[in-house]
Parts: structure tokens; C-alpha cells; sequence
């Protein structure tokens, strides 16, 4: 017992000693300021040459492989981008899969960079604070980092966010399970007060809580009997969780169901079940032929062309950068005409057109009530320092502004008709 | 009606002791085997030329200087956590909680960060985490360890179940200390003051870790091998009746080797939390608690030759995870070659333990004849 002790007194001895020798010194940042730096500019890839693409090596970070639903769709965008840019995997461009939200991010990036990469891709949440501090060690190279919130407030230049309006898309899936809700009420399958949605969450953050919100007023735009609940996993990737959850949502009452995770898992049960569902990051349509509605989904090619097309022509990148219907980057694809309701293509488009053009937003404050209250106004911490505080005001114009100060979403807003089975 | 005797084809037969350089040739044999197998199934399966895969591997690891010191560390880490549990395995006491105990030091050196850092002045706050992970992960271990010696629960499936516990805590801490909001991630502790981050030596972040857990691999082989408390821990795992017979308090040994067990999990979880990560998630530990059981058993339960065991290890996940980048494949590819590598090498144990007798032509017709 003694020489336990003896050993671990040495240790502590040994770390504090060489902790005394470095101060903390407290590092000189200047006052942060946050320049409106959001665009959602396209890339013109034909303008590139092959001069200004063979200068270019670039790298991308995943935190799993392609059996999980988000990375796949990531690591599609990845390929299809760098090869129509004629570049060749494992020379040209790299892909690491599998790294964990931690140091590993860093080294993975790290060793980009030793590859000889200019531009960094990440695509995980989690993975954020490390790129960051990559970046700052690697000034030379610019990391992208999608879905992340820091990019805007950092004040490291070389370090960039990335983001879609999803909820877009996900407002017209809600189309898409609207029209599907009222087909079932009008064949007496249920009453319209039945129509109640079931939503498989990951986080209670932002992100999730903006894409079931806008889902949810998309449905309602068509049903306006539909009510929604909404339950957690608790990680972005869990198909256990997520089969538990649509089991539970099922069992509750829900007609319909739709997601936002990252496995097969509550599709699965769906199809098992015979309960519609509108899916994320990719259509399921031959894995659940006869519940599969349609999915929405972030085309990240758009994204991928604008970050490496810039860096290849030498120009500065912004903080953030923002996909939307109209630049290509939001999307919903490969809609199942044998499930969703008659003249469910035409109103799709019809609402496209108009969200695209302006004339309907999503997150009208008209269609929507906080308490049984109009939203009037709201400060979202869109200056993301670890604080918390809010410190924008986003409802203006009678809507909320999502991803227009930032890319990330900062939608958290609880709303009414809508009802979170575990807190 | 044939009532014949027949002598099986082979017969297998315990070896008296080897000599060490056949062991080696055996070893080695299988190694080669297993590259061979390798080769074999990369250029069928995938097409690639086997020779640039083993060079890919190779690179992994040794491609730069970075890359060898990423290497480093990870052996130091899995090291670490492979010493904790051989004091238990050397004792036939199955602790296959080490990943829950490094989560628990892991968790009390972060809760230390978090809530001393804008308290305590930063040598305090790292004194905390050190005394607070290393308590953590013994408290851990000490549970399990108190149940065996007292009502003998069965010690496998006591700190199997502890890591999930501890998984379960660490989540539920990921949310109470989250930022932003909702999101369940901590992200970087202390980012801009460095409270609790360890000091890197000679401008090498991880040159700590590995001084540390190569301090902790000698002293762990001269605990084991030259101490009252290793000789003990070796009686008990050789009979428990013995032990008693002899004199030694069984129930005594068990708890005391559990806690060392559990602290030196628990300064695993401190190094990675304090000196490399700076953050918390339930899956820091990636899963080296149970790939420990295997360092620690290849090596037969010897802290020096757990160094080349956690190397190898290591050296294969890395190469893995180096050939799933440059040629575009699946990391389970690598997976899989580890795989086929990992089966030859356990399966030569068994023809340096046994030896297979094949039956001599000559033997069938003399014993068919009977």
C-alpha cells in the first residue's frame, strides 16, 4: 500500500512541478467583432482551370462511416464534387471515417495538413472546437466545418461554417405528410382530430428543434387538424433508440412519422408497421417501398463547389455559408408516388416556387403561436461565445430570420401544438 | 462388422516447455502466415496490390513524425489502461470494468475543470484532478471488489455492468455541462484561460502521457514481480485455499489489487481528459477497456511485453484506418485484416503450447491388423 502511495505522491509531484513552470498566460485576443459575413453565393465550377484545381489537395473528417444515414449523404457530396473536379481519391482528395469528437479530430486534421491539404472538411457537430484549434495552429489552410455555430464569432479567418436552410425542406416534407394526413382522414382511416405526427429527434438543440417545428407548420399549412409529438435519443446516431422511439411515438397514436437521426432504425419500424414516414439525408424508398413518403435533404456538392472553388482561385473565404432551394443545396428527392396522396408533385412545387420567391416563409409569426401568444420579438444567441446569452433580435417583418445571421440554426422556440414526450 | 482399432490421423499433445527461440520462430511463422492471408484476401476482395496496402500500414503509423507521436500516444493509452487490469487478471479476478473506471476519473477530472476552474488557481485545480480521478476510478473498481470479498458476486459481470453506469453518467453530465443548449456536447473545457490542461514537455503535447505511463508500466512490473502485495496477488491467482492456508487475507488482496486496478484506470481517464482531449464524452474512452483485456492477455499478464502487445494493437488500427483514407475503402477492411493478423498470432499459442503428433504410415496397417 505504501508504494502505491509513494507512486502516486511521485506523480502528483512530477505534473505539479511542471505545471508550476508554465503560467497560464492568459491569451491577448482582441475584442471579437461579428461582421454579417453570411452569404449563399454559388460556384461556377466550369470557370475553373485545371491549373488552379491541380494547386488543390483537399481533405475531409467524419465521425462514422457510410452506414450511418448523414455521413453517407456528406460523403456522396464529398465524391461527387471532388471527382467532377476530374480529382482522384487518395491523391487528390482524402476521407477519413470514423473520427471520434475529440483529439482525434485534431490529428485527423493535422495530418491533412501534412498530406499537403489546403482546404479541411469536418462534418460533425462535436468535431468543431477541435478544427478550431487546428486552424489557428495552421493558418495557411481553411477548415470548413458544417453545422457548426463558432465560425461567426471565433475571429479566426481561416476557420468557416457551413449550414442549408433544411428547414425549407423539411417545410415541404411537412407538406408532403400534410396531404398524406388528409388523403387518410378523407378515407376514414382516421378522424381529423387522429392526425397526430410522430418526430424522432437527436438533441432538444436548435438544429432539431427548427427542422420538427418547420416540419410541423409545413403539415399544418395542408392539415390544419395536425398535432405533433416529439421524443429524444439523446445522440445523433442510434438506430436502437431510434426504433424505440417510433415504437413509442407509434403506440402513442401517431399516424405519421418522420426524423432527424441518423439510422435506419426508426424507417425500419415504420415499414414493419405500415406507417407512413418522410426520412432525412437520403431516400429510403427501396428499403421501405410501402410507407417511405419522400425525404429532404442537404445537397452538400453546392457547398463542396463554393469552398474549393474559392480556394482554388485564390479568393477569401466568408464565416458562414448557407445552401437554400435556391442555389441547389436543399432538396427533396425521390418522392413515392405509390404512397404519398394524389397531387402531392404539383403542390410541392407550387410551395417551392414560393418559398423560393419569397411570398411564403416558414416561420411566419402569423402562423404560429408561443403560450397561446404571436411572437413578436426574440433574441437568439447567434454570437455563439459559451455564454449563452442572447444577443440578436431575429422576428422582424413578421417572421423569424433563421439561418440569415448565421448558418447554423438558432430556432428553439417551443411551439404551440407541438408537445416534447420527454424533457 | 469392423472392430478394428484405429489410430487417429493426429493426436495432440501437451509440449514440454519450448525453448524460447523455437516459441519465437512459431511466433513469427504466424505472423508471416498471416500477411500472406492478408495479401491474399486484399488483392482478391478489393484488387489492390497487397505490397501498397502493408505500405499504407507502414506510413499509418511511421509516415511522419506527427503520426509516430500520435502512435506513441495511443500505445501510452492503451498501455495505461492494460497495466490497470493486469494486477486483477494476474489475481484470476476478471475486471473488465476499466472502461467505466476511466470514465469515472475521466468525469471527476473534468467536473474539476468545469467547476474549480474559475475558482482555483490553475495548480490547484490540476492537484484536484489528479487526487479526484485516481479516487474515482478506485471507488469504481472498489465496489465490485467489496461485493466479491464479501458475498463473492461474480466480479466479471459486477464491472461489466459498472460500465455502463458510468456511460450513463458521463451522458447525463455531457447534458448538465453541454454548450450550446440541447447540442449534449462540452466541447473544449477552459479553451481560452487553459485552467486544468496539463503542461506539454518540450513543446510535445503528448510527451506527458507517455513519460507517465511508461513511470507507471516499470513500476507496475516491480509491484508485480518484486513486492510482497505482487507475490500475494500471485498466490491468490493460483489458489485461493493456498493463499488462505499460507495465511494471506484473501478478501484483503482482492480489494486492495481492485482499487490499484481502478486508481491507475482512473489516472488513464485523467491524462485524457487533462492532457489531451480537454474534454468529456461517453465514448473517450473507445472502448480500450476491453481491447485492454487483450493486450494484457497476449502478453501473458507482463508489463514490459504489454509494450509491444498495445504496439501492435495499435500499429493495426492505425494502418487500418490509413488504408481506408488512401484507397477509398471501408475502414472495416482494415478491421479485417487486424482480424486475420490478431487469429494467427492467438492461434500460435496454441502450437507453442501443444503439439500435433500426425499417425506414421507405417502405424496404420500394424494397428488394423490387430
Amino acid at each position: 500500500m505504501k508504494k502505491i502511495i509513494a507512486l502516486l505522491l511521485a506523480l502528483v509531484m512530477v505534473v505539479a512541478l511542471a505545471a508550476c513552470g508554465k503560467t497560464a498566460e492568459p491569451q491577448a485576443t482582441a475584442e471579437p467583432t461579428f461582421p454579417f459575413d453570411n452569404d449563399s453565393t454559388p460556384f461556377d465550377t466550369s470557370t475553373l482551370t485545371t491549373d488552379e484545381v491541380a494547386k488543390i489537395k483537399v481533405g475531409f473528417i467524419f465521425l462514422h462511416d457510410e452506414t450511418s444515414t448523414y455521413d453517407l449523404n456528406f460523403m456522396t457530396a464529398a465524391r461527387e464534387a471532388c471527382t467532377g473536379l476530374g480529382m482522384v481519391e487518395g491523391e487528390d482528395f482524402l476521407i477519413k471515417t470514423n473520427i471520434p469528437e475529440g483529439q482525434e479530430c485534431y490529428d485527423a486534421a493535422a495530418e491533412l495538413v501534412d498530406a499537403g491539404c489546403n482546404i479541411i472538411f469536418a462534418d460533425s457537430f462535436g468535431h468543431e472546437s477541435y478544427m478550431i484549434q487546428a486552424a489557428k495552429e495552421f493558418p495557411e489552410v481553411q477548415f470548413c466545418h458544417a453545422t457548426g455555430t463558432q465560425a461567426h464569432s471565433a475571429g479566426v479567418a481561416n476557420y468557416h461554417n457551413a449550414f442549408a436552410t433544411i428547414f425549407e425542406g423539411r417545410y415541404l416534407g411537412g407538406v408532403v405528410a400534410g396531404m398524406k394526413l388528409n388523403e387518410m382522414i378523407a378515407n376514414g382511416e382516421i378522424s381529423a382530430e387522429e392526425a397526430k405526427i410522430g418526430y424522432v429527434g437527436a438533441y432538444p438543440y436548435a438544429e432539431v428543434k427548427s427542422g420538427y417545428t418547420s416540419f410541423f407548420l409545413g403539415a399544418r399549412s395542408v392539415c390544419p387538424s395536425a398535432t405533433m409529438e416529439v421524443t429524444f435519443t439523446n445522440s445523433w446516431y442510434d438506430p436502437t433508440l431510434e426504433k424505440e422511439g417510433a415504437i413509442k411515438l407509434i403506440n402513442n397514436g401517431c399516424v405519421l412519422i418522420s426524423e432527424h437521426a441518423d439510422s435506419m432504425g426508426a424507417p425500419t419500424e415504420c415499414e414493419s408497421k405500415g406507417i407512413p414516414f418522410v426520412f432525412y439525408n437520403g431516400s429510403a424508398k427501396a428499403d421501405c417501398p410501402n410507407t417511405y413518403l419522400v425525404a429532404s435533404r442537404i445537397n452538400w456538392v453546392a457547398f463542396l463547389q463554393v469552398m474549393i472553388g474559392r480556394v482554388a482561385k485564390g479568393e477569401v473565404l466568408n464565416g458562414d455559408w448557407t445552401g437554400n432551394l435556391a442555389n441547389g443545396a436543399v432538396e427533396l428527392v425521390d418522392l413515392n408516388e405509390a404512397v404519398a396522396a394524389e397531387g402531392t408533385a404539383a403542390k410541392v412545387e407550387e410551395v417551392k416556387a414560393a418559398l423560393v420567391n419569397g411570398s411564403v416563409k416558414v416561420f411566419d409569426t402569423s402562423t404560429f403561436t408561443v403560450g397561446g401568444e404571436t411572437l413578436t420579438s426574440y433574441l437568439a444567441d447567434v454570437n455563439d461565445l459559451g455564454t449563452f446569452t442572447p444577443d440578436t433580435e431575429v422576428v422582424s417583418d413578421g417572421y423569424f430570420h433563421e439561418s440569415e445571421y448565421r448558418s447554423a440554426p438558432y430556432f428553439d422556440v417551443d411551439i404551440d401544438g407541438i408537445t416534447i414526450i420527454d424533457k | 462388422m469392423n472392430n478394428k482399432q484405429r489410430s487417429p490421423l493426429f493426436h495432440i499433445a501437451k509440449r514440454s516447455a519450448l525453448r524460447w527461440y523455437s516459441a519465437w520462430a512459431i511466433r513469427g511463422g504466424a505472423v508471416l502466415l498471416a500477411l500472406v492471408v492478408c495479401g491474399v484476401i486484399t488483392s482478391q476482395v478489393t484488387g489492390e496490390d497487397p505490397i501498397a496496402v502493408y505500405k499504407a500500414i507502414f506510413e499509418g503509423s511511421f509516415g511522419s513524425s506527427r503520426k509516430a507521436w500520435v502512435l506513441l500516444q495511443n500505445i501510452a493509452m492503451l498501455l495505461c489502461v492494460s497495466l490497470a487490469v493486469t494486477p486483477a487478471f494476474r489475481m484470476r479476478c476478471w475486471n473488465l470494468g476499466a472502461e467505466g473506471q476511466a470514465l469515472a476519473g475521466a468525469l471527476a477530472a473534468a467536473a474539476c475543470m468545469i467547476l474549480l476552474g474559475p475558482k482555483l488557481p490553475n495548480g490547484a485545480v490540476i492537484l484536484c484532478m489528479i487526487v479526484t480521478s485516481i479516487l474515482a476510478g478506485a471507488i469504481w473498481a472498489g465496489i465490485p471488489a467489496f461485493f466479491k470479498a464479501k458475498w463473492n458476486t461474480n466480479e466479471t459481470l459486477f464491472t461489466l455492468m459498472m460500465n455502463y453506469v458510468a456511460t450513463q453518467l458521463v451522458s447525463y453530465y455531457c447534458v448538465v455541462w453541454e454548450s450550446p443548449k440541447g447540442s449534449g456536447n462540452i466541447g473544449i473545457i477552459n479553451p481560452n484561460t487553459q485552467i486544468g490542461w496539463f503542461p506539454s514537455i518540450a513543446g510535445q503535447k503528448y510527451l506527458l502521457n507517455i513519460l507517465v505511463v511508461a513511470l507507471v508500466c516499470v513500476a507496475m512490473y516491480v509491484y508485480l514481480n518484486y513486492s510482497k502485495h505482487g507475490y500475494e496477488i500471485a498466490v491468490v491467482g493460483e489458489s485461493e485455499r493456498t493463499a488462505r492456508y499460507v495465511g494471506i487475507k484473501v478478501e484483503r488482496v482482492i480489494i486492495r489489487t481492485m482499487l490499484l486496478s481502478g486508481a491507475v484506470c482512473g489516472l488513464a481517464g485523467l491524462l485524457l481528459v487533462g492532457s489531451t482531449n480537454h474534454t468529456l464524452t461517453p465514448t473517450l474512452v473507445e472502448g480500450r477497456g476491453f481491447t485492454a483485456v487483450m493486450v494484457s492477455w497476449l502478453a501473458k499478464f507482463n508489463p514490459i511485453w504489454m509494450i509491444l502487445t498495445s504496439f501492435l494493437l495499435v500499429f493495426l488500427s492505425r494502418g487500418a484506418g490509413e488504408i481506408a483514407t488512401n484507397f477509398g475503402l471501408n475502414s472495416s477492411f482494415g478491421d479485417i485484416l487486424t482480424g486475420v493478423i490478431l487469429f494467427f498470432i492467438i492461434g500460435s499459442e496454441f502450437f507453442i503450447n501443444y503439439e500435433i503428433h500426425f499417425r506414421k504410415s507405417g502405424e496404420k496397417e500394424e494397428t488394423s491388423n490387430v
